[in-house]
């Protein structure tokens, strides 16, 4: 898929994301919707991972480090093999099911559980080292939320992965600006952000979250740059694609009603036939 | 004391007899290479050595991440910090996750006598133990320390090994040291009282156990030193024929070692259980030798203890 390509199934994706909220009866829909492109860009054009090489060694590995994010992960990992849809919605959220709220390393093509803020980079940091320590050529990527950025853990893992040199790993901040008490200037300022990771030894990458082709070239001159690593910061809406839900911070964890989701449904459908437009 | 090796030293010296030929093990360290007895291993090895500074949190991460690309990471950490600042990395990261970490608490218990509570690990046991997945060892001296790590090393799964900071009086010899994994070592049989002890507790009851045979009181001695899984058949065989059960360790009186004993045995050979331990308050300030004195945590107070329960 090229970028335009890419664009008009991030809409089919994000009604994929809504369904999955409704069946599970809960999810953490504005953060899906501010990831979405990212996450679908990664997996489908630069993760060295497919539902056969789970396993090998070699492959590229992800951490979903902001983990509740999870119904836009599963929607990604159907949409690429590793899941089957219409099994997750039938029992996510339900009472012994495996796919839960969070990510969780039971499923495959899930590397490690998370959920708690602020694990992602410090695992994949292990994850990177690893890889130079046996002179493997993957690349490591994690996706962190703004928000998380106040737990301590973070800037400790990316003071290491500065010292250590680890230019196979890549981390994406998305960067919506919006937690669950409101805005994250005023919750715990975050801003100069790029300024903050540069001073900490990173290169970093400043794009347009809901740009297929910003965020395909930060994650092709990530892979370019020797001896540091790269972090990307992706300026996203948080509820990206409907009114009823962008940049509200009330839509972190919400399940929409029935004429919200005929609205939302609607406002998808819109932007889909937008995307087809643009040649 | 005859011994002058600590166990932390052992540890370090087994790991560098088998890092020559298995380059995936990997020991990490937050400024702690000296007190982990470690830095001869970095020294050695330096493309096997990670240091991560003070930062506990992301020693513990980071280990996960190298044990889920197939690394054998041994984190080292004083116990006071390595389970309490990082609890959350060792549930979700290494418990949660099922990685082959080897967490590694050194200086524990009351090792840093005179630093206060800051630095006493007198809660590692309960809450390393209540994490689901989470195994939790102490062994008792150098030669046992030799042999779980030996074990440890050959198995994927996480726990957590608790040893202090001092040499400890040898209970074994490198001849002779009983060792299965996951199985208490019965150190001697008697009916009068059953004594369960782990880590540096062990010697001071198979001391207390002499002063008591001396006196015609037979005590069965078990080096727990697997705290977790606890090893419930042998500890309920020798409770059934026992007056009393004692446990003692160098931890609070909940959660630990005597609080899984009383649980096993009142669910299943009900006797009178009685738990020498630190208080729950914080520990008095001297040597670690002085505290365990001023809390009867010694061969003579061990024993004392004991004669008056059996009266």
């Amino acid at each position: 898929m090229d970028n335009r390509e890419l664009t008009i199934h991030s809409w089919d994706l994000r009604q994929d994301i809504l369904d999955i909220v409704m069946a599970g009866g809960g999810g953490h829909i504005g953060g899906d919707m501010s990831v979405l492109a990212p996450l679908l860009l990664l997996y489908k054009r630069h993760l060295r991972v497919t539902p056969e090489t789970v396993d090998d060694p070699n492959r590229d590995r992800f951490v979903l480090s902001k983990g509740h994010s999870m119904e836009a992960y599963y929607a990604v990992l159907c949409d690429c093999g590793f899941l089957d849809l219409e099994d997750v919605k039938a029992r996510f959220n339900k009472l012994g099911s495996p796919y839960i709220g969070h990510p969780h390393n039971v499923l495959p093509g899930i590397e490690m559980n998370s959920g708690s803020l602020g694990h992602g980079l410090p695992v994949c940091v292990g994850m990177a080292l690893a890889g130079k320590m046996d002179k493997r050529d993957y690349r490591v990527y994690t996706i962190m939320g703004d928000g998380e950025l106040a737990e301590g853990s973070v800037w400790e893992a990316a003071m290491a992965a500065a010292k250590f040199g680890l230019d196979n790993l890549c981390a994406v901040i998305d960067r919506n600006r919006l937690q669950i008490s409101g805005s994250t200037e005023d919750v715990m300022p975050e801003d100069p952000l790029e300024d903050r990771w540069s001073a900490f030894g990173w290169n970093v990458l400043s794009v347009d979250g809901s740009s297929f082709e910003e965020l395909d070239g930060a994650f092709e001159a990530a892979k370019t740059v020797k001896g540091r690593p790269t972090v990307i910061v992706s300026n996203s809406v948080k509820g990206y694609g409907s009114p009823v839900m962008e940049n509200k911070a009330g839509w972190h964890h919400k399940v929409p009603t029935a004429e919200e989701y005929e609205q939302i449904k609607a406002d998808f459908l819109k932007g889909k036939e937008a995307a087809q437009y643009v040649q | 004391m005859s011994n002058k090796v600590p166990n932390r030293q052992a540890i370090c010296e087994t790991l560098m007899e088998h890092a020559k030929f298995d380059r995936d093990i990997v020991a990490l360290c937050s400024d702690s290479r000296g007190s982990a007895s470690m830095t001869p291993f970095f020294e050695a090895f330096p493309n096997q050595s990670v240091e991560v500074g003070i930062a506990e949190q992301n020693l513990v991460g980071i280990a996960a991440g190298l044990a889920s690309c197939g690394k054998k990471p041994f984190a080292f950490s004083p116990a006071s910090f390595l389970s309490t600042r990082s609890y959350e990395q060792c549930k979700v990261d290494v418990a949660y996750s099922n990685t082959n970490v080897k967490l590694i608490g050194i200086s524990g218990g009351v090792s840093y006598g005179a630093l206060g509570m800051s630095h006493h690990s007198a809660q590692d046991i309960a809450a390393m133990s209540a994490i689901p997945n989470m195994r939790v060892y102490l062994p008792s001296d150098r030669h046992q320390t030799k042999k779980l790590m030996e074990a440890l090393l050959q198995d994927q799964k996480g726990a957590y090994i608790r040893v202090g900071r001092n040499p400890v009086e040898d209970i074994y010899t490198e001849e002779s040291c009983p060792f299965e994994m996951d199985r208490a070592t019965v150190l001697r049989e008697g009916t009068d009282a059953l004594l369960a002890a782990c880590g540096e507790m062990v010697r001071p009851a198979l001391d207390a156990s002499e002063l008591l045979a001396g006196v015609g009181i037979d005590c069965t001695i078990l080096d727990m030193y697997c705290v977790k899984p606890l090893d419930t058949g042998t500890l309920l065989k020798y409770a059934e024929s026992a007056k009393i059960v004692v446990t003692v360790e160098e931890h609070a009186p909940t959660g630990g070692l005597g609080s899984m004993v009383a649980q096993a045995v009142g669910e299943h050979c009900p006797r009178f259980v009685k738990n020498l331990s630190l208080p729950d308050a914080p520990v008095v300030i001297g040597t670690s030798r002085e505290v365990f004195d001023y809390y009867g945590l010694t061969s003579v107070g061990i024993a004392k203890s004991i004669r008056e329960m059996l009266k």
